[in-house]
């Protein structure tokens, strides 16, 4: 018995009445068994209906590659039905990785000559849809005849395919520019529109409702005409700001007109009048109560913030508005401009703002505001009180988030500003007796007791109410912190060196700070452990030196330009700076040793660079360096040669023992694959001024080589 | 535009328009992530989001969403009205258009797709023109003999 085949209405409605996934899987496995019978059998009459059939499953996820050559049996066929359905499922089932697709390529090319249109469209469709490189190279001469054409029905699509075959293959655009011309003076919208399209794609790879779709097209064809060339971009001015007057914005595609004709504007060289008038544009789309159209107004902003900086100020105080977003991407652009647009003279109202937003913006933007606010405050903040405030403030709220070297910076920023000691470390210790929970808070915060204890313990500091603290609360602190497991080891290392240091700064007996350091002598953690034993033995074999090695810390040089260095009192303070240190007396070898030995260990905190061995004294005061440590600036290494792979760099030093000394190293490095043999390298140094001649001579890639040159263009800081 | 994709509240598939030639595997995996990144949208949220080296324009009619690719140049603004221009012609066609047409009609749809928008780009800005279009070649497959006028 011959079961009619189900129509294909039919079958959605048996899918969709499937109560599981497995029944939908078995009522699409028997129907597509049947589909493919019918296919085998060859039933010409209903291949239609099977396909669309086929299609439908396809779309919701089964395998339908059976159905391929079907769509080329019904692109041949002569009834339009056949075609239609043929068509579409050539556009969804054949790709150009496959072989198959370009079987289609001779029922295109029928098509396409024969006269009825809606079968001409079909073809030029899937040409434009699905067409590979090959397939456009064939077909392009009969494209190309349909451009001309009378019936605008075809001429518009055959223009768009063309569209496509240039990108497909770009030496088509030979063949299609020649009819543009003539195009352009089409009455046609469709045809114009696709013309413009064409003439976009011509000029340079890229892409354009009745009159809102024409105007988008031309302003971005003029976008691109207009891009760095001044002549026409100034011809453009007049027109550019006469559309962006004209246009009436009541309505989503008035605005869609306004937007192209800022982004043309920002693209091409425009008067300076002409981007302000852009920017104005974006600032009022910033107050539109449509949130896509604000946006594309902060998205477009953030790019001209560079080049039109006072232009967008201007428009400052609805950018901050939008920080209030509810949209994630809409507050996370708001933020970027607001941090963009942070200069000295707003400073102080635009962290309020961001230190608002800090503490309620969504968890994924906290750590770009965090990192953006400080780095704000590191270039404009107008007083050293109030940067030391604003890091406390970014540390309270969102101490988890800041970035490693939050925590050097503020030691840094604290340590250089003397005359904030006292409200520093008030400030730090009542934000520390909150909460010791905040990891780099609750490090600046120990540091700077351990630091400055006895400034927090005088009582009177004008900045702040008056605090009585005692000693064995503040000591009673830091065991808390050093006992927490909220602490990180590195925390714990910063309380317990606070710890030692104000066995110096506090007046009581050290018994209690003696009992602390004896009991972690025995920590598990190493590093702790390591510590405690060496404070141990500060106070019992060393206890002479005891004060002057806990002395308070001199200014640590950072990289980077330093306000005013503060040279802390010290019997052996070294003067650091950017140039070779200055050596100072020799120390005790025993203490050298201690130190040494502290300081390997400290390196680990923070992760700054291996300390230098050799500035000698400075190392006497820095115990717990969380800063880079101070080195003279190194000379930058030279690349002095390179040839098929094998180069020369010479590095420099300055031993500081010996500062007159410039020693210089030759590295040679073979990054080719052949070998070098016979190396030799010499090198003449004319007395002054300091210039290298060296000479090579070196077997490579079975050839010898010979090179002498000078070098001339050798570091400012290697001369003496 | 690279390419545009309707499907359902439930992330079912209505309708899939490639623009750019992609196996079958990563079309399935593109429309796999981007339904899901799109229906975790809340409400209030722009239509705009950046995925991938692509911006993704989708607006949400009823029951479906309406979600389109675009590459960098393009304007995001212009892309929903393109996406409301093709939504119009489906009203106009189906007359009142809902979700279920354009599941039992999904060939439909994609010829109406194809009148409105080709290789990427709008071909038609007119909406009577798009849709004397497709009557004519609706009114072709159902009487292949009659012979027609030419469509303008």
């Amino acid at each position: 018995m011959v079961v009619p085949s189900l129509k294909l209405q039919d079958l959605i409605e048996e899918i969709r009445g499937a109560k599981t996934q497995a029944q939908e899987r078995e009522v699409i496995q028997k129907e597509c068994a049947h589909i493919r019978a019918s296919f085998r059998d060859g039933d010409p009459v209903h291949r239609h209906r099977q396909l669309a059939k086929l299609l439908y499953v396809h779309m919701l996820g089964y395998p339908a590659h059976f159905g391929q050559m079907e769509c080329l049996k019904l692109i041949a066929s002569s009834r339009f039905t056949d075609k239609r359905v043929g068509y579409l499922g050539a556009m969804l089932l054949l790709d150009e990785r496959h072989d198959a697709h370009l079987l289609i390529t001779n029922s295109i090319k029928n098509d396409l000559s024969q006269g009825i249109q809606p079968v001409q469209g079909l073809a030029l469709c899937t040409l434009s849809t699905m067409g590979s490189a090959e397939m456009c190279r064939d077909l392009a001469p009969e494209v190309e005849k349909l451009l001309l054409q009378p019936s605008p029905y075809v001429r518009k699509k055959a223009i768009l395919t063309a569209v496509h075959m240039i990108r497909k293959v770009p030496e088509l655009s030979s063949v299609f520019l020649p009819p543009c011309a003539q195009l352009l003076h089409e009455r046609h919208h469709g045809i114009l529109l696709g013309t413009i399209t064409l003439i976009t794609e011509l000029c340079e790879r890229s892409p354009a409702a009745l009159r809102h779709f024409r105007k988008v097209q031309i302003l971005r064809l003029l976008r691109i005409l207009g891009r760095n060339h001044e002549d026409s971009s100034e011809t453009m001015n007049d027109l550019l700001a006469q559309v962006a007057t004209n246009t009436d914005t009541s309505r989503n595609a008035g605005n869609a007109v306004l937007f192209e004709t800022v982004l043309t504007i920002m693209d091409i060289r425009s008067a300076a009048g002409l981007r302000v008038l852009a920017v104005n544009i974006l600032g009022r789309f910033l107050l539109n109560s449509d949130r896509n159209i604000r946006y594309v107004a902060l998205t477009s902003l953030l790019r001209l913030v560079q080049s039109d900086h006072s232009a967008v100020q201007r428009h400052r105080p609805t950018v901050v508005e939008c920080l209030r977003e509810t949209d994630a991407s809409l507050s996370r652009r708001a933020l970027e401009l607001s941090l963009a647009l942070v200069n000295s003279s707003n400073v102080r109202a635009m962290m309020q703002e961001l230190q608002a937003f800090l503490e309620s913006c969504p968890p994924d933007l906290r750590a770009d505001c965090a990192s953006g606010i400080l780095l704000a405050a590191e270039r404009f903040a107008p007083t050293k009180r109030w940067h030391i405030d604003t890091i406390l403030h970014v540390l309270t709220t969102a101490g988890t988030h800041v970035r490693d070297d939050a925590v050097a910076n503020l030691t840094q920023l604290i340590g250089g500003a003397q005359e904030l000691h006292a409200y520093s470390v008030r400030r730090l210790y009542n934000a520390l007796a909150e909460n010791i929970s905040q990891q780099p808070l609750v490090q600046v915060a120990a540091w700077c007791i351990g630091e400055y204890g006895d400034l927090l313990l005088a009582g009177n500091c004008e900045e702040i109410e008056p605090l009585q603290v005692d000693e064995e609360e503040v000591l009673a602190l830091l065991e808390k912190v050093l006992q927490s497991h909220m602490s990180l080891p590195a925390t714990r290392g910063y309380a317990l060196t606070a710890l030692m240091k104000l066995s110096t700064r506090l007046c009581g007996d050290n018994n209690r700070i003696r009992q602390v350091v004896s009991i972690y002598g025995s920590c598990l953690d190493v590093e702790l452990q390591q510590r405690a034993v060496e404070y141990d033995t500060l106070f019992r074999k060393y206890d002479h030196m005891r004060a002057a090695i806990l002395e308070k810390m001199p200014l640590v040089e950072r990289d980077g330009p330093q306000a005013d260095e503060e040279a802390k009192e010290s019997k052996e303070a070294a003067q650091l700076s950017e140039a070779a240190p200055v050596p100072t007396e020799p120390q005790a070898s025993q203490l050298l040793d201690l130190l040494d030995l502290l300081d390997g260990t400290s390196g680990d905190v923070q992760h700054p660079p291996p300390l230098d061995p050799s500035p000698g004294g400075a190392l006497v005061h820095l115990l717990d360096l969380p800063c880079a440590p101070p080195s003279p600036a190194p000379i930058p290494d030279l690349k002095v040669f390179e040839r098929e792979g094998v180069q020369l760099n010479l590095s420099f030093i300055r031993p500081p023992e010996n500062p007159a000394l410039l020693l210089i190293t030759v590295t040679a490095t073979n990054f080719s694959e052949g070998d070098v043999t016979h190396f030799i390298c010499q090198a003449a140094v004319p007395k002054a001024p300091l210039r290298l001649k060296l000479r090579l001579t070196y077997n490579h890639f079975h050839q010898s080589v010979q090179e002498i040159f000078e070098v001339n263009n050798l570091p400012v800081e290697s001369w003496q | 535009m690279q390419f545009m994709l309707l499907f359902s509240r439930q992330g079912k598939l209505r309708l899939q328009k490639w623009y750019v030639p992609l196996s079958d595997k990563e079309k399935k995996k593109i429309t796999r992530e981007l339904v899901q990144t799109v229906l975790a949208r809340k409400p209030k949220m722009c239509s705009f989001l950046e995925w991938r080296d692509l911006k993704i324009v989708y607006k949400r009619y009823a029951s479906l969403y309406f979600c389109c690719a675009i590459e960098d140049q393009d304007n995001e603004l212009i892309t929903l009205e393109i996406i409301h221009r093709y939504v119009e012609l489906l009203d106009k066609y189906f007359g009142s258009v809902c979700e279920l047409d354009i599941i039992f009609n999904f060939e439909k749809a994609y010829f109406i797709l194809d009148e409105f928008l080709l290789g990427g780009e709008v071909q038609e800005t007119s909406k009577k023109n798009v849709l004397k279009a497709i009557e004519q070649a609706d009114l072709l497959q159902e009487s292949p003999k009659k012979t027609l006028s030419p469509i303008f």
